[in-house]
C-alpha cells in the first residue's frame, strides 16, 4: 500500500487544445479511501482532467501524482495494475459473453478478483452467458464496472457511471460503489446526477470552464448549510413564499394567524442541485 | 500492493489471439467473406479462363498461386487496416490502453488471428485447387521450405503494414473505402488476375515496389513447374530478391507500425 494519505494530488494542471483551454490550472486532492465526485456542466473539463489522471492524455503544465506516480513518465504497466477505469460509454466486446469478457481481462492483472465473485457483485449472474450486444444499457454499464474493478484496483475512476440507468439499477449500483469503498478502494467519479454525488461522495468539486469553483462536502457546498429555508403556503387562494433563517418560528406565527390546517404548507432547504445550478450560473 | 507478478506481454498476447479468433469466427459475414471469397474467385476465374498460359500450365494454376499471395495481403494488410480503426472507434483500444496489457500484446493477438485465418484460407484454396484444377502440390522439401518462408515473410510484412496503415483512415466507417481500392489495384498490377509478364512494363515496375508482386512470384515458384521460371520477367524465380524485398518491407512495417500506431481517434 502506498504510504501517502492522498491517492491523487494535482497542482496547477493545465491543458489547452488549439481553440480553447480545457483545464486552466487546477489543484485537486483525493484522499486515500474516499469517494470524490467531480461535478460540472458538459465542456467544463471534467473528462479531460480525469483522462489526464488516467494516463490517456498528456498535459501542458502542472504536476500530478496518482498513487505516487506521474502517469506521464513511468512504467505504466505496473501502475495500471493498481488502477481501474470505467470509461464513459463503451460498445466494444459486443460479441463476447459477460463471462468470457471478464475471464479474459482477468488474465491481464497480477492479482485479479475471482471472476464469479465479480459477476455476482455487479449483479450479472443471470446474464453471464449473454453477449455484450444483448445487454441493456444498465447491464452493459455494470459489465464496464466489472472490468474496471477486476484487477483489485487501489484507485477506481468512474466516468458518468449511471447514465441511462433506471432508478432501481442506480440504487443497486450505489450499493456496489459503497461496498468497494468499504473494501478500501479510493474512487474518483464524475457525474451529472447531483443526487448521486450526494448519496455517494465524501467530498466533491464543482468545475466550470476549466476551473474548480469549490471543493467541499455535499452538505456544505455553496454555503448550503447556511442557506435560508423556503416556506411556502397558500392563503385566500394565493400562494406565498418566505425565505427565512428560522422556519420553525415562522411556521408557528403562521399557525397562530391561520385557523386549522395551513394550505399547501412546505418547508424546504435548497437541495444540492439548486446550489449547484446557482454556482454554475444557471437560474433555478 | 500485490505480491504476484504481472503476466508477460506474450502471455496476454496469446490469450488475445485466442479471443480474436473466437470473435472473428462469431462474425459470420467476415468469416464467409474472408475465408471463402478467395475460393469463390478461384471458381469464377477458373471457369472463365481455361487456356494454358504455358505448356502444361493452366491459368487456374497460375491463379491459385496468385490467390494465396493476395490472401496474405487481404487478411493481413486489408483486414487489419480496416478493423483496427473500427476497434479504435468502438473503444476496444481505449479499454486495452487502460489495462496493464502493453501494445505488443495487442499486436501479437493480431498476428495470431492473421495466421489462423490465413492457414484456413490456404488449406481451402489448395483443396479446391487440387480437386478442381489439378494443381500439383510440391513433392520435395525444397519447395515446401520456400512455401514456408514466403508465407512467413508475407504474413509478417502484411500484418505490420496493416497495423501501420490503420492510422490512415480517420474512422472505422470510412476505412474500407480507403483501404480496399489500394489492395484491388495492387492485385491487378501484381499479376494476380492477369499474367504478370503480359502487363505493361510501367505497371510491372510500379508493382515491383510493393510486396504483393514478390509474394505472387514466390508462390508461383512453389506451385508452378520449374519450367515456368523461364517465363518470368527475369527468366528465373528470383528467390533471393523476393526474400530481400519482403524482408525490407517487414522491417519498414515494424518501424512504421511502432511509429504511427494510434490508440485513439
Amino acid at each position: 500500500m502506498s504510504s501517502t494519505s492522498s491517492a491523487i494530488e494535482v497542482h496547477g494542471l493545465l491543458k489547452s487544445y488549439p481553440n480553447h483551454v480545457a483545464v486552466a490550472g487546477i489543484d485537486l486532492e483525493v484522499k486515500s479511501g474516499e469517494i470524490f465526485a467531480l461535478l460540472g456542466p458538459n465542456g467544463a473539463g471534467k473528462t479531460t482532467t480525469v483522462e489526464i489522471l488516467e494516463g490517456y492524455r498528456s498535459r501542458d503544465g502542472g504536476s500530478i501524482s496518482v498513487l505516487g506516480v506521474d502517469p506521464a513518465n513511468t512504467d505504466l504497466r505496473a501502475w495500471r495494475d493498481r488502477i481501474g477505469i470505467v470509461l464513459q460509454s463503451t460498445k466494444d466486446a459486443a460479441d463476447l459473453t459477460v463471462e468470457e469478457a471478464i475471464s479474459h481481462f482477468a488474465g491481464y492483472y497480477s492479482n485479479p478478483k475471482d471472476v464469479d465473485q465479480v459477476i455476482t457483485a455487479v449483479g450479472l449472474s443471470e446474464k453471464r452467458k449473454a453477449k455484450g450486444e444483448q445487454l441493456s444499457g444498465g447491464q452493459r454499464r455494470r459489465l464496464d464496472v466489472a472490468l474496471g474493478i477486476l484487477g483489485n484496483p487501489e484507485l477506481l475512476f468512474l466516468d458518468e457511471p449511471t447514465t441511462g440507468f433506471d432508478p432501481e439499477a442506480r440504487r443497486a449500483f450505489w450499493d456496489l460503489i459503497r461496498q468497494l469503498k468499504n473494501d478500501g478502494t479510493t474512487i474518483l467519479m464524475t457525474t451529472h446526477y447531483l443526487d448521486e454525488a450526494e448519496a455517494l461522495a465524501d467530498r466533491l468539486a464543482v468545475m466550470t470552464n476549466g476551473k474548480i469553483l469549490e471543493v467541499s462536502t455535499p452538505a456544505l457546498l455553496g454555503g448550503r448549510a447556511r442557506a435560508k429555508a423556503r416556506v411556502s403556503w397558500s392563503e385566500n387562494g394565493k400562494s406565498n413564499l418566505e425565505l427565512t433563517d428560522s422556519p420553525t418560528q415562522f411556521v408557528n406565527q403562521l399557525s397562530s394567524r391561520i385557523d386549522g390546517e395551513i394550505q399547501d404548507l412546505s418547508v424546504t432547504r435548497p437541495n444540492l442541485e439548486d446550489i449547484y445550478l446557482e454556482m454554475i450560473g444557471e437560474k433555478v | 500492493m500485490s505480491q504476484s507478478k504481472l503476466p508477460s506481454a506474450l502471455k496476454i498476447g496469446i490469450s488475445r489471439g485466442f479471443l480474436e479468433v473466437k470473435q472473428f469466427m462469431r462474425q459470420r459475414e467476415s468469416v464467409v467473406f474472408t475465408l471463402l471469397f478467395p475460393v469463390l474467385l478461384l471458381l469464377i476465374f477458373g471457369s472463365v479462363f481455361k487456356d494454358e498460359i504455358a505448356p502444361g500450365v493452366t491459368f487456374s494454376q497460375y491463379f491459385v498461386a496468385g490467390m494465396i499471395a493476395s490472401g496474405l495481403v487481404n487478411t493481413g494488410f486489408q483486414q487489419l487496416a480496416i478493423t483496427i480503426p473500427m476497434e479504435r472507434d468502438d473503444g476496444t483500444l481505449k479499454r486495452l490502453r487502460g489495462t496493464p496489457a502493453p501494445a505488443s500484446s495487442y499486436f501479437i493477438g493480431k498476428i495470431i488471428l492473421v495466421f489462423v485465418s490465413m492457414s484456413i484460407q490456404v488449406i481451402l484454396l489448395l483443396i479446391f485447387g487440387v480437386l478442381l484444377y489439378g494443381i500439383a502440390l510440391p513433392s520435395d522439401s525444397a519447395h515446401w521450405i520456400t512455401f514456408i518462408w514466403v508465407m512467413l515473410l508475407g504474413l509478417i510484412s502484411s500484418t505490420l503494414l496493416g497495423i501501420a496503415f490503420s492510422s490512415v483512415p480517420k474512422s472505422g466507417r470510412g476505412a474500407s473505402a480507403v483501404v480496399s481500392p489500394i489492395v484491388i489495384i495492387l492485385q491487378f498490377f501484381s499479376g494476380v488476375f492477369f499474367v504478370f509478364t503480359q502487363l505493361p512494363s510501367w505497371m510491372q515496375n510500379f508493382a515491383a515496389i510493393f510486396p504483393l508482386k514478390w509474394l505472387t512470384q514466390g508462390m508461383r515458384a512453389v506451385f508452378l513447374p520449374d519450367s515456368f521460371a523461364a517465363q518470368e520477367v527475369a527468366g528465373s524465380w528470383e528467390l533471393g530478391k523476393i526474400a530481400l524485398f519482403l524482408g525490407i518491407w517487414s522491417i519498414a512495417g515494424f518501424f512504421l507500425a511502432l511509429k504511427t500506431f494510434r490508440w485513439e481517434k
